[in-house]
């Protein structure tokens, strides 16, 4: 059954990156619905946060597929329930608004935020889930909503604990070619199971 | 014109220079480049040259003098990656190919891709525009990392002098290591002429590459348990085999529990057509046997293979009724088109010797037996006739019998695509390991007469001898040029039917006869031959086609054979794109 599943991918920092791993996703067919990319914690290691909707079978095919890459650490899929996530929205509304009491209430009462303020519109901030980011928009809309965008998702893994100390101890390690002979202590897949 | 089987580089090394010292002053990227694939051992390069490439060819140039590497300039770059593929799968060594910038990098598409498919190590070394000019549109600017992305293993731009052995470390380790593949390395002409302080070292371990899964023994365990538990074992080899030269252990491992060994395309080769527990190969225009007992084993070990649909046909059908064990390097083929029951992620060589050790021996002569029965029906329905015709035209199958009988099973044999493809897969008695090159994922028309070419270059002991259809070689005939100029004694055979014979055998079967643009009005091979300054001959009697292959074979260096066949015959057995393999037809 298909459902909205998140993916994260660890990477080296190299450029093309991002076009070796959608292509993944191009060649079998699934419509990438959000990626977000960022460096992590460890230097010179990346972060992809990836939203598919597709089939939990066809998308543990496809992570071996983008792990298959050089530059690629690891890749995983998600449940919804195996992760922390959020989204950011920003929403430029006309001043005028700010005359009418209401909406700053309703700002406050979203957890919302107002970043700044211009002559003739404002900015407001909001983190949340996709629905509740468009709640907020749909609340906003008659106060003379301009403009609406939002990020892709940012996810946090209940149980990376083990990955990310493994990535770390890649971080510590700055030579990329260990000399010849030597065995890496993580290099075989099933010592970083998780 | 006098044809030695011999490379010139070869015999005419000259101590004109001596072997490189260890470079102390700084040198320009492009001979870093040279340097580099000297260092990684590099004796052969395939290539064309062109104005974004022409440093590294400059630089080139005093190394081939010297003798410390040998170029051979291709008549097409299609040519040159077909030729490194082929001299990889002869040599075991990696192929590498020189071309230039937008059209010369395009035209290696190909066969990167071909090489891809089928898993042959190759480092394609693209000149580029200069990087102040990258994106531009600039002339001969192409975006090669972006279209050779998808069909490549690896690749890298390198726009700075001082990063060439770097990227050329890590290229020879990514295309050789875990499963092979192509690797291509773009390198902008600033970065070609700037200058660096050369150092080199190989690559040996790259932080987010596992190439080699350590074995796991749990799974060998599981793999192990469930082959002592059946009646009816049965190996499927793929090239996986060949690629881990894990040949030996195969054996071993199916000779102490007496399991029967079908190969697939790819996997030809690696058991000798003579072993007694080798019963044919698999796939669309296999062996009838070995597809039928694909569906009637117990346990089915699938070796370095990936299952590509033209070995299952209907996945929905195939083997339903065995446990699944597959043995393979690349985790991501594990569980792709076929779930394993028992999967073994490791290299094959030390998967077999560890599943050697926990497997008992077995009574298998039943099972075997039925593969014989089958193999009959094979034989009576259409071996006996293919092979052995005493009237009418000339049949593809017999002249490869002949070539197979005079050869003794021991050339190299190189197959293009098409009918005769498959009738020399079929026909054709491989003795020894490594000795089938073919176009097995790709199917790629014209691979064959620059791939022979390449695989005399990686093993000029051997005889190698192409089998090419009229249709294929008319693709990359202008190889022909190289083959003269570069003194490679390929033996190539044509089998003349005028026709894209598999693509009518299709239209005959499955879209009613409608003969669309598949018939060849053909010019005359053996004067191409001639124009080229090599010999041949043309057969279309059945009299005279004994004695030209002893000719072929009996001239020293190249020669061409044309031989005339008959113009509808078709391949069987066949199972039909898509449907079961249990519905293969014997005609
Ligand atoms: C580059 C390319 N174009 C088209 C095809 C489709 N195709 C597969 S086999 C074949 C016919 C080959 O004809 P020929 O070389 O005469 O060999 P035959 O089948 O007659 O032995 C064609 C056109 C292909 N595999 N590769």
């Amino acid at each position: 059954m298909q459902k909205e599943y998140t993916i994260t991918v660890y990477t080296e920092d190299r450029i093309g990156i991002t076009n070796r791993i959608t292509i993944i996703f191009t060649r079998r067919r699934i419509n990438i619905t959000s990626l977000t990319t960022s460096e992590t914690e460890i230097p010179g290691v990346y972060k992809f946060v990836i939203t598919v909707l597709a089939t939990r079978e066809l998308l543990d095919k496809v992570v071996l597929q983008i792990e298959r890459l050089i530059e690629i650490h690891r890749a995983f899929v998600h449940e919804e329930d195996e992760v922390v996530y959020q989204e950011l929205a920003l929403y430029k509304v006309s001043t005028k608004a700010l005359s009418n009491g209401n909406i700053e209430r309703l700002i406050r009462d979203n957890h919302a935020r107002i970043l700044t303020i211009a002559e003739d519109y404002f900015v407001i901030e909001k983190t949340g889930h996709q629905q509740e980011l468009l709640d907020m928009l749909k609340k906003l809309e008659p106060y003379g909503l301009i403009e609406y965008t939002k990020s892709g998702r940012v996810a946090i893994v209940k149980w990376s604990r083990r990955f990310h100390e493994h990535l770390k101890n890649l971080g510590e390690k700055q030579m990329d070619n260990l000399p010849p002979g030597v065995t890496h202590p993580e290099a075989n897949r099933s010592g970083i199971s998780l | 014109m006098q044809q030695k089987d011999v490379l010139p580089m070869k015999t005419e090394k000259s101590d004109k220079r001596p072997a490189p010292a260890p470079v102390s002053e700084p040198i320009t990227g492009a001979e870093a480049v040279i340097r580099s694939l000297i260092a990684e051992g590099v004796e052969t390069i395939f290539g064309y040259p062109g104005g974004a490439i022409m440093p590294i060819y400059d630089a080139l140039y005093d190394f081939q003098v010297s003798g410390q590497v040998n170029h051979i300039l291709v008549r097409h770059e299609q040519g040159a990656t077909h030729a490194a593929q082929g001299y990889a799968r002869s040599s075991g060594k990696t192929g590498v190919v020189f071309a230039t910038s937008g059209p010369g990098a395009t035209n290696l598409v190909t066969g990167l891709a071909d090489a891809y498919m089928d898993s042959t190590p190759m480092v394609a070394i693209t000149g580029q525009v200069a990087a102040a000019l990258l994106g531009t549109d600039a002339f001969q600017e192409t975006d090669v990392i972006g279209i050779t992305m998808p069909i490549t293993k690896w690749n890298i731009q390198v726009t700075r002098p001082e990063d060439i052995p770097g990227a050329i470390a890590k290229a020879f380790y990514i295309a050789k290591s875990g499963r092979p593949g192509p690797v291509l390395v773009d390198i902008t002409k600033n970065a070609q002429f700037g200058k660096l302080d050369f150092q080199y070292e190989a690559c040996e371990y790259i932080r987010s590459y596992r190439p080699k899964p350590v074995l796991n023994m749990e799974q060998v365990e599981a793999a192990a348990a469930l082959i002592n538990a059946s009646k009816r074992p049965y190996i499927l080899c793929g090239h996986g085999v060949l690629i881990a030269d894990a040949q030996k252990e195969l054996i071993a491992f199916a000779e102490k529990a007496g399991i029967p060994i079908a190969s697939t395309l790819l996997g030809l080769s690696a058991v000798s057509v003579d072993h007694p527990l080798y019963v044919g190969y698999v796939g669309m225009h296999g062996n009838y046997s070995p597809n039928i007992n694909t569906n009637e084993c117990d346990v089915l070990i699938a070796v370095g293979m990936r299952f590509d649909d033209r070995i299952t046909g209907d996945v929905n059908t195939y083997a339903r009724q065995a446990k699944v064990v597959h043995i393979e390097i690349d985790e991501a083929e594990i569980h792709k088109i076929i779930k394993a029951d028992a999967p073994v992620h490791a290299d094959a060589k030390e998967a077999l010797q560890a599943l050697t050790g926990k497997i008992d021996a077995k009574d298998t002569k039943a099972w075997i037996q039925s593969f014989k029965e089958l193999d009959k029906q094979e034989d009576e329905k259409v071996r006996h006739k293919e092979l052995y015709p005493t009237e009418g035209e000339l049949k593809m199958a017999e002249v490869i019998r002949l070539i197979s009988e005079k050869t003794g099973g021991e050339a190299i044999l190189v197959t293009d695509v098409g009918q005769h493809q498959m009738i020399a897969s079929r026909y054709y008695g491989f003795k020894s390991p490594n000795t089938n090159i073919t176009s097995g994922g790709m199917g790629t028309m014209g691979f064959a007469l620059p791939a022979a070419m390449g695989a005399k270059v990686g093993k000029e002991e051997r005889e190698v001898v192409a089998i090419i259809g009229d249709g294929c070689f008319q693709m990359t005939l202008q190889e022909l040029g190289t083959i003269y100029q570069s003194k490679i004694g390929v033996k190539i055979v044509i089998l003349n039917n005028n026709f894209l014979g598999m693509v009518r055998q299709w239209q005959q079967l499955f879209f009613d006869r409608r003969y669309s643009s598949t018939e060849m009005t053909n010019p005359d091979f053996v004067q191409i031959a001639k124009g080229f300054f090599i010999p041949g001959k043309k057969v279309t009697d059945r009299s005279e086609i004994s004695d030209a292959i002893d000719e072929m074979l009996n001239t020293p260096g190249a020669y061409l054979l044309e031989v005339v066949v008959e113009k509808e015959d078709n391949v069987f057995p066949m199972v039909p794109a898509g449907a079961p393999i249990a519905s293969i037809r014997l005609d």
